[in-house]
Parts: structure tokens; C-alpha cells; sequence
């Protein structure tokens, strides 16, 4: 249905947005006719009772029970009923039907990493089944952020000392982006994943071989990919810019200092420590927050990020 | 007030008691220099104090604002960092928020009229007065400091475990400022209160109680009951950051959702310490410049009162998606729609005040109308926010930043300048230009419409509060937002231009150049030290009487037996001298 305010709100995808979007139109339409509605008003009473004479005199209207128990009971009505409404759309969008497949997900500053039922783990990217209900399960290593996603008007902070839960049940194949929402330091801006909505048949493909899809990549251009789905540009940039961790931009092959004062040479070793156990070996000047892969990458994409590490040089 | 047939009540014979015009001595006369005003203990001044600090106050957060708007013109860095942009958009919101929002009203404008509205010399306690003001600026300093000596990016609510811990900057001192200044809030609150229970001048009921007095009465009760609270969790987080204490850092045993009932607790409150004065300078100028009675006294009266209560059981509403349960969503999302009625109530009020009225579209009704336009914008997107599973889509998003700026800028800042505009005569004795405080208006009411419009559609398609980097689809709206920034900031130089040269230059006012009915027109302009020269007024009509004429208009000076000052004589004039009693 074509509605006024429909540029105002992004596609629905999922089952539950056209509820939130309905109530949306609806306080945005009475909301528009109270606001013109009074305002004209306002505006034919500055108009037609203008000054005409420096000694008018005004009659004394001190109040009118009947006029005002109207415009107290009928904003009243009118907002019981957004009450209600939007408390039913609210309970429909936070109890998940028991049938939902769950994905485990973690929210680390700044990127996010998704657990599915068979192990395999991916950063970043958010693989659902269409047509099924998905329900998340999330928690924090660190502050707290909020999964955020628009296109199925889904919202929920995640913390870092419990479980907070979030559900829906996208309505066709395809993309939408996820934002974290509440604001959580440095890269807030850039945390951000894809979801990724795949028919069931394709899901359950993807669960199976998950990444396999890229096996004819040179190695050097796996691990671009790989560098830049992984979150990893949120701290590493490859331009030779100090974010929250060292930039890659000629960093293989040169000695590096630790912060316990130690120095090593960034050969392939240490890259592929760093990928596994981060916070055993950190750079000096920099804190240590990365989290580790080692669920998340097999040894054939760790291979092609240092293939692609090998090729950033100055 | 005494009637013929009490007869345990004198009658009071008073006469009428025109205030002077260009008067020789003034309070700005008296007490001159530098030390003079640093250590005044009189309301007006300390009003001037105040008002010259959040002036200054509202200009650095507004250049911090203008510095944000030019950086989100492109998609990715424009000209600095993530890290500066999020310590500015901290700064200027905390700036925004404790330094002038929450004094500007009461402190500034509140502290110049309240004792002329009562018709006394001066507040309860002066001496606290000016005490509250240098607690403020001590505030100011700590926090100033603060921003110079390593910057605070947590944003103004310093939600944990981010302040407690992942965050650098100068946190710690940065949450003392605010602490220091709660009690600045605190002291104004309590002198207000006590100073409309015990200094109304004779016959000044509270039935007659001017209504921008009864804004200030209610906010001076949730500034006294909501700032402990700020300061207890301020101290809380400050113990754990010090002491490693677990309170709200997960990490050693605390709850970061329990800071944000602590601190919700306090801010939504808050909002109504900026707003409801702010509903009292609107009744103000509405019925001034509409020469009317207020349509319906005690509704409006009342529901500043309602607000300031209700206003303290709603927090949770910022807590919708932070993993409260479903029960307190429900219970906080009624009584949010809840505390929108008696607001609705007093813009019904307002717009039937002007009916038949003589409206006089004079600069401060401008503003009050645009007030009352812009803040029904706010309170529609408040109700918007208030539907729970709308609000799951909108909570933080730029929505949620258009609604607050809606309410705050377009109702609390349109308020205040309203107020300004509208005591200016009588707290400088000045006209300023009516022309260009017109185009001032105007340009700051598009400049406002052009800033804050298009973030609420940019919020409801998905795009996230306090973001650095945006993606590209947002970039039309964020330009909009950043032209309107900039039309804002050359109406404030517009209007800093002509209050400047009013001040200097400006016409000499009347005494009461808009036809007032209200008490602190009856003094001159600019008043004297002691506000009414020859004694405590005593009043007969009420602020609101505009249905006689001006010269039927009663203000009295007692002639005898009323118990304020000696038994003197005071020869009746040959006019318009009356008994008090009709």
C-alpha cells in the first residue's frame, strides 16, 4: 500500500516490520493533521483577532470544562491506543516462535562474530535462512553495543555481563546492513556486517562449506578479501595510518617492538600467531583488544592473508 | 482578600502607583565596577551573570556543533579524526546540556523576574544566590579543564562500562564538573521555592500567581529532588574508577544497566527542568501580546505541576532495548504517553488564550508561536518514540536526535529567546530593532526546520546516532542538516549583532512597552536596586486582567494599616485612587 510517509522508512524484510510500519503511518497521519490542524489555527486567530487599536479591551474567557475535558480525553483515547499497539507489536517482535533456528552471536569492539549450530564461525557476516525464524543469542566481550538492523525493524542492546536476545524471520533472499547502535568508542561508526539471507538450501550449502565459494582466488586476493570481510580494517588500515592497531602498509618483514620490550621480525609466524592468540605478542603503544580467529579462519585463509600481507609494501 | 462583610479585615486604602519613566537611578546606576558586580548579592545582576555565562556557553557548543555538521558533510573523514568528532559531539551535547539548557531558564531569566513578579526586593536568600553562581562557575572550570587536558569521549551520558573503563580522556574530572554543578541547580531550586512561599507581595495569592512563577516552582521541586540523584551516580561511578569498586563494570562484578536507571533517573527529569520554564515564559507572552486572560489558569498551572511529577516515573523509556523486561517496557511506555497529556493541555491552552484576543505579532510572539509549532513537532515525534515496537526501530537513530533537538532547541531555545526578547526592555531599559530581530526569526526558524527535518527521515530509514562515517545513501539529508547548521549560526550572529547595538545604542524603553498586566512591568525600566522604590506593592488585579482597560488597571502602594511599613501618610492623588477591596 502506498502510503505518504513511506520514503520516510527503509524496505520491510521481515515478518514483523509491516506491524511497526503500520503504526508508524499511523501516529505520523494524526500526528500530521493535529499539527497543521492546530497550527491553522493558531494562525487564522493571529490574523483575525490582530491589533487594530491600542485600547482594545479583550472579553474575559477564564475557561470552558466542556472544551477542555474534549481536548483531554480525546489525546488520551488517541494515546491509549498507540499504547496498546505498539505494546502488542512489541511482545510479537521479542517472544521468538520456539521452532527458531539460533545463531550464537559476539560483539567485540568493533566488529561482530557469529556462531552457528555446526561450529563454523563468521565475522562480520550475518548467514540467515528466508522464511524461518532466526533467533540471536548475543553477548559482549567488551562495552555494550546493539544489534540494529532496519530493514527488519529489529533492535537490541548487547551486553557484555548476560544474554540478550533478538529474533526475525527475513521474507526473501538477499542483503541488508547491520549497525551497532549504541555508541561504543573509536570505530562505532564502522562496526557494521552484512546479513546475508540465503534460501534454505543455499543456507544449509553455506553452513557446509562455508567459504569454499572462493577457491579460485590467488591466495594474495583471498586474503584482501578475507582482510576486509574480517573486520580487520576497522583497526588496521593499509595505507600506513595508526588506528587502533598498526597499520599493515610495509609492516611484513620489519622488526617490531612489544610492549614487554621484547622486539620480533613480522614474518609468517608471527602473523599467524597474532591471528590465533592476539594479546600474547602486542605491539608496543597499542592495547590489547584484538580477539582471536582461530574459530573463524582455517589454515588456507590464514596462508592467503600473509600472502596478502606480503604484497602491502611501501 | 477582605470584603465589606469580614469584619475583622481593614480595608486598604492604596493608590495608584505609575512606575517612572527614564528613570535617573537603576540598579545598572547603582553599584558600579567590576568587584561591584562580582560580588552583588542582587537577583538582577546575578541574572546578568548567569545569562553572560551561558550565553558564552551556548556559543562554544555551538561552534562545536557547526565543527560536527561540516565533518558529517562527506561520508567518510572530511578534516578530523574519529576521535576528535566523538569527544565534540560529547562536548557539545554535555555542554549543551549542564551548562546552559539546565541553567538558562531559572537561573538566568528565573533569578531577574521572579522577585519582581512577587513584588519583592529580592530572593529568600541572596547570599546563596550568588553562591549557586560561583558553584557554577567552579562547575565550568573543572570541566573546561577537563576538555584541556585530554578529552572526554564517552558522549553526555557517560553510559558504562565504556566510561568506566575502555574510555581514555579525562573522565573522572570531567564528571566532578558536573557533580560540582548539580549543587549550583540544587541551591537555585531551593531559593525559588522558598522565595514564592514567602515573598509574595500582599495579594498575591497563588491563584494570581503569575504562570512563568509556577513553571519555575515546579522545576525548582524536580531540581531539588532529581540532582542528588546525578550527584550519587556520578560519586558511584567516580568510587569505581578510583577505588576499583564494582558497581557498574561488568568486569568486576557490576551492572551497566543499573547506571542507566541512575542516570535516567536523573536526565529524564532533567528535560523538564529545560522545558517546564519554558512553558511559563510562553504563557507569559502569549496572553502579553494577545491582550488576554489565560484560558484556563489552573489547567496550565496544574499541569506544569503534573508534568514535573509524572516526569519522574517515566526514565525507563530510554531503556526500551537496553534488556529491561517486558513488564517495565509496558508500565514506562504508559505512563510516557501518560505525561503527553497534560502537555497537549497546555497548547490547547495557549492557542484558545489567543481567541478574540488583540494579538500584536511582535517579535517574542513570533517565538512563541513558532515555539508552540516546533514543539508539537516534538511532542508528536515523543509519542512516536513512546510506542514500543516503534521505538525498537527508532532508538538511536537520528530520529531520536531530531525529536530531542525538536524539544530542546525548537521548544526550550525558542522559549528562552522568546523570554529574552520579551524582558529585554526591562532588563537592559532598551528597544532593540524589531526589523532585524524579525529576520533573525526567520532565519533561524528555517535554518532550524532545514537542520533537524531531514534527520528524522534519515533516523526512520536506519541510519544511527553518533556515527563518524556514514553510509553513502544518507549523504543527501546529512547535507541538508549541515546547510540548515549553518543558517542557525548566521541568525545567532544576526541576533548577537542587534542586542549588542541595542545595548549600546537602542531606543530607551517604556516601562511597559507591551501593555502588560504583569507585576514586573509596573516597575521601571530598567528597575531600580530594589525593584519597587517606594514599598512592597500590594496587588488588587491579577497578571492576567486584560479585560479592563490599562488605566483601570490597579496597582496599589498601601496607605496605611496593612502592616507593611510604618504608619505613614500618603495623600490620596486626585484619579484613579481606589479601595482595594471590590
Amino acid at each position: 500500500m502506498n502510503r505518504l510517509f513511506d520514503f520516510m522508512l527503509p524496505p520491510e524484510k521481515s515478518t514483523t516490520a509491516g506491524e511497526v510500519d503500520a503504526l508508524f503511518h499511523f501516529i505520523t497521519e494524526v500526528s500530521l493533521i493535529l499539527l497543521l490542524g492546530i497550527t491553522a489555527v493558531m494562525l487564522y486567530f493571529a490574523f483575525k483577532y490582530r491589533r487594530k487599536s491600542e485600547d482594545e479591551t479583550t472579553p474575559l474567557i477564564t475557561h470552558n470544562n466542556t472544551l477542555e475535558i474534549t481536548w483531554s480525553v480525546i489525546p488520551l483515547i488517541l494515546v491509549l491506543i498507540v499504547f496498546s499497539w505498539g505494546y502488542q507489536g512489541y511482545l510479537a517482535k521479542t517472544n521468538p516462535p520456539d521452532d527458531a533456528y539460533e545463531i550464537r552471536a559476539v560483539a567485540t569492539s568493533w566488529l561482530w562474530q557469529f556462531h552457528y549450530q555446526n561450529g563454523h564461525v563468521s565475522t562480520n557476516e550475518l548467514h540467515v535462512p528466508a522464511n524461518r525464524p532466526v533467533r540471536i543469542i548475543m553477548s559482549s566481550d567488551d562495552v555494550i553495543h546493539s544489534f540494529y538492523v532496519p530493514d527488519y525493524r529489529v533492535k537490541m542492546d548487547v551486553l557484555p555481563n548476560r544474554y540478550t536476545q533478538v529474533w526475525f524471520e527475513a521474507t526473501e533472499p538477499g542483503e541488508s546492513v547491520l549497525y551497532c547502535a549504541e555508541y561504543c568508542g573509536t570505530a562505532h561508526s564502522d562496526m557494521l556486517a552484512d546479513v546475508i539471507v540465503h534460501t534454505q538450501e543455499d543456507f544449509e550449502l553455506w553452513l557446509e562449506t562455508g567459504d569454499a565459494i572462493d577457491e579460485d582466488l590467488s591466495p594474495a586476493e583471498l586474503g584482501e578479501q578475507l582482510v576486509q570481510r574480517q573486520g580487520c580494517m576497522a583497526c588496521h588500515s593499509t595505507d600506513g595510518t595508526v588506528l587502533q592497531g598498526p597499520s599493515f602498509l610495509g609492516a611484513f618483514g620489519r622488526d617490531r617492538e612489544l610492549t614487554d620490550g621484547t622486539t620480533v621480525t613480522i614474518d609468517e609466524n608471527y602473523i599467524r600467531q597474532s591471528l590465533l592468540e592476539p594479546n600474547t605478542q602486542v605491539a608496543a603503544g597499542f592495547q590489547p583488544i584484538m580477539p582471536s580467529y582461530a574459530a573463524s579462519l582455517n589454515d588456507r585463509q590464514i596462508d592467503a592473508i600473509i600472502e596478502y600481507l606480503k604484497t602491502l609494501e611501501e | 482578600m477582605a470584603t465589606s462583610d469580614s469584619p475583622n479585615i481593614k480595608k486598604l486604602q492604596v493608590r495608584r502607583y505609575p512606575p517612572e519613566e527614564n528613570p535617573k537611578k537603576t540598579y545598572l546606576t547603582e553599584e558600579r565596577g567590576l568587584w561591584a558586580w562580582m560580588t552583588t548579592v542582587d537577583h538582577k545582576k546575578i541574572g546578568w551573570l548567569y545569562l553572560s555565562s551561558i550565553a558564552f556557553f551556548f556559543f562554544v557548543a555551538g561552534v562545536l556543533a557547526l565543527l560536527l555538521r561540516t565533518e558529517l558533510l562527506t561520508p567518510s573523514q572530511s578534516f578530523i579524526t574519529a576521535d576528535t568528532y566523538n569527544q565534540l559531539f560529547t562536548l557539545h551535547g554535555a555542554i549543551m546540556v549542564f551548562f546552559f539548557l539546565v541553567p538558562s531558564v531559572p537561573a538566568a531569566l528565573g533569578n531577574f523576574i521572579l522577585p519582581l513578579q512577587l513584588g519583592c526586593k529580592d530572593v529568600a536568600f541572596p547570599r546563596v544566590n550568588l553562591l549557586s553562581f560561583y558553584i557554577y562557575v567552579a562547575g565550568a572550570i573543572i570541566v573546561l579543564t577537563a576538555i584541556f587536558t585530554g578529552g572526554v569521549d564517552t558522549g553526555w551520558t557517560f553510559y558504562t562500562p565504556y566510561s568506566s573503563s575502555a574510555a581514555g580522556g579525562n573522565i573522572m574530572m570531567m564528571t566532578f564538573g558536573v557533580f560540582v554543578l548539580g549543587f549550583s541547580s540544587i541551591l537555585t531550586g531551593l531559593n525559588f521555592i522558598v522565595t514564592i512561599h514567602r515573598m509574595r507581595s500582599p495579594g498575591l495569592t497563588w491563584n494570581k500567581l503569575p504562570l512563568f512563577l509556577w513553571g519555575l516552582y515546579a522545576t525548582s521541586v524536580i531540581q531539588i529532588l532529581a540532582t542528588p540523584v546525578l550527584a550519587i551516580t556520578l560519586l558511584l561511578l567516580t568510587m569505581e574508577r578510583l577505588l576499583g569498586i564494582g558497581i557498574f563494570d561488568p568486569a568486576i562484578g557490576g551492572d551497566p544497566v543499573l547506571y542507566q536507571h541512575f542516570f535516567w533517573f536523573y536526565s529524564h527529569p532533567a528535560v523538564y527542568i529545560m522545558i517546564v520554564p519554558g512553558f511559563g515564559i510562553i504563557s507569559e507572552i502569549i496572553t502579553t501580546f494577545s491582550r488576554k486572560h489565560i484560558f484556563g489558569y489552573w489547567a496550565i498551572a496544574l499541569s506544569s505541576l503534573a508534568i514535573a511529577f509524572i516526569g519522574f516515573l517515566v526514565w525507563g523509556h530510554h531503556m526500551f532495548v537496553a534488556g529491561q523486561s517486558s513488564l517495565a517496557n509496558m508500565v514506562f511506555s504508559f505512563l510516557t504517553f501518560l505525561v503527553g497529556i497534560p502537555t497537549g493541555i497546555k497548547i490547547f491552552n495557549w492557542v484558545a488564550t489567543m481567541y478574540k484576543g488583540s494579538i500584536d505579532l511582535k517579535t517574542p510572539m513570533l517565538y512563541a508561536m513558532s515555539f508552540l509549532f516546533l514543539f508539537m513537532i516534538g511532542g508528536f515525534t515523543g509519542i512516536m518514540l513512546g510506542a514500543l515496537s516503534v521505538d525498537i526501530h527508532l532508538h538511536d537513530t537520528y530520529y531520536v536526535v531530531a525529536h530531542f533537538h525538536y524539544v530542546m532547541m525548537g521548544g526550550m531555545v525558542f522559549a528562552f529567546l522568546g523570554g529574552l526578547h520579551y524582558w529585554w526592555p526591562k532588563m537592559t531599559g532598551k528597544m532593540y530593532n524589531e526589523f532585524w530581530a524579525k529576520i533573525s526569526l526567520l532565519i533561524l526558524f528555517i535554518g532550524f526546520n532545514l537542520t533537524f527535518l531531514p534527520q528524522f527521515v534519515m533516523g526512520s530509514l536506519g541510519m544511527p546516532r553518533r556515527y563518524f562515517n556514514y553510509l553513502e545513501q544518507f549523504q543527501g539529508y546529512h547535507q541538508l542538516s549541515t546547510w540548515g547548521a549553518y543558517l542557525l549560526g548566521v541568525g545567532f550572529v544576526i541576533m548577537a549583532v542587534y542586542l549588542f547595538h541595542s545595548m549600546r545604542n537602542g531606543k530607551q524603553a517604556k516601562a511597559n512597552p507591551w501593555g502588560s498586566r504583569s507585576l514586573e512591568w509596573q516597575a521601571s525600566s530598567p528597575p531600580p536596586l530594589h525593584n519597587f522604590e517606594h514599598h512592597t506593592p500590594v496587588i488588587i488585579h491579577g497578571s492576567y486582567d486584560y479585560h479592563k482597560p490599562m488605566s483601570e488597571f490597579q496597582l496599589g502602594i498601601p496607605t496605611s494599616h496593612n502592616g507593611h511599613g510604618e504608619e505613614e501618610t500618603v495623600t490620596p492623588e486626585p484619579g484613579p485612587a481606589e479601595e482595594a477591596d471590590k
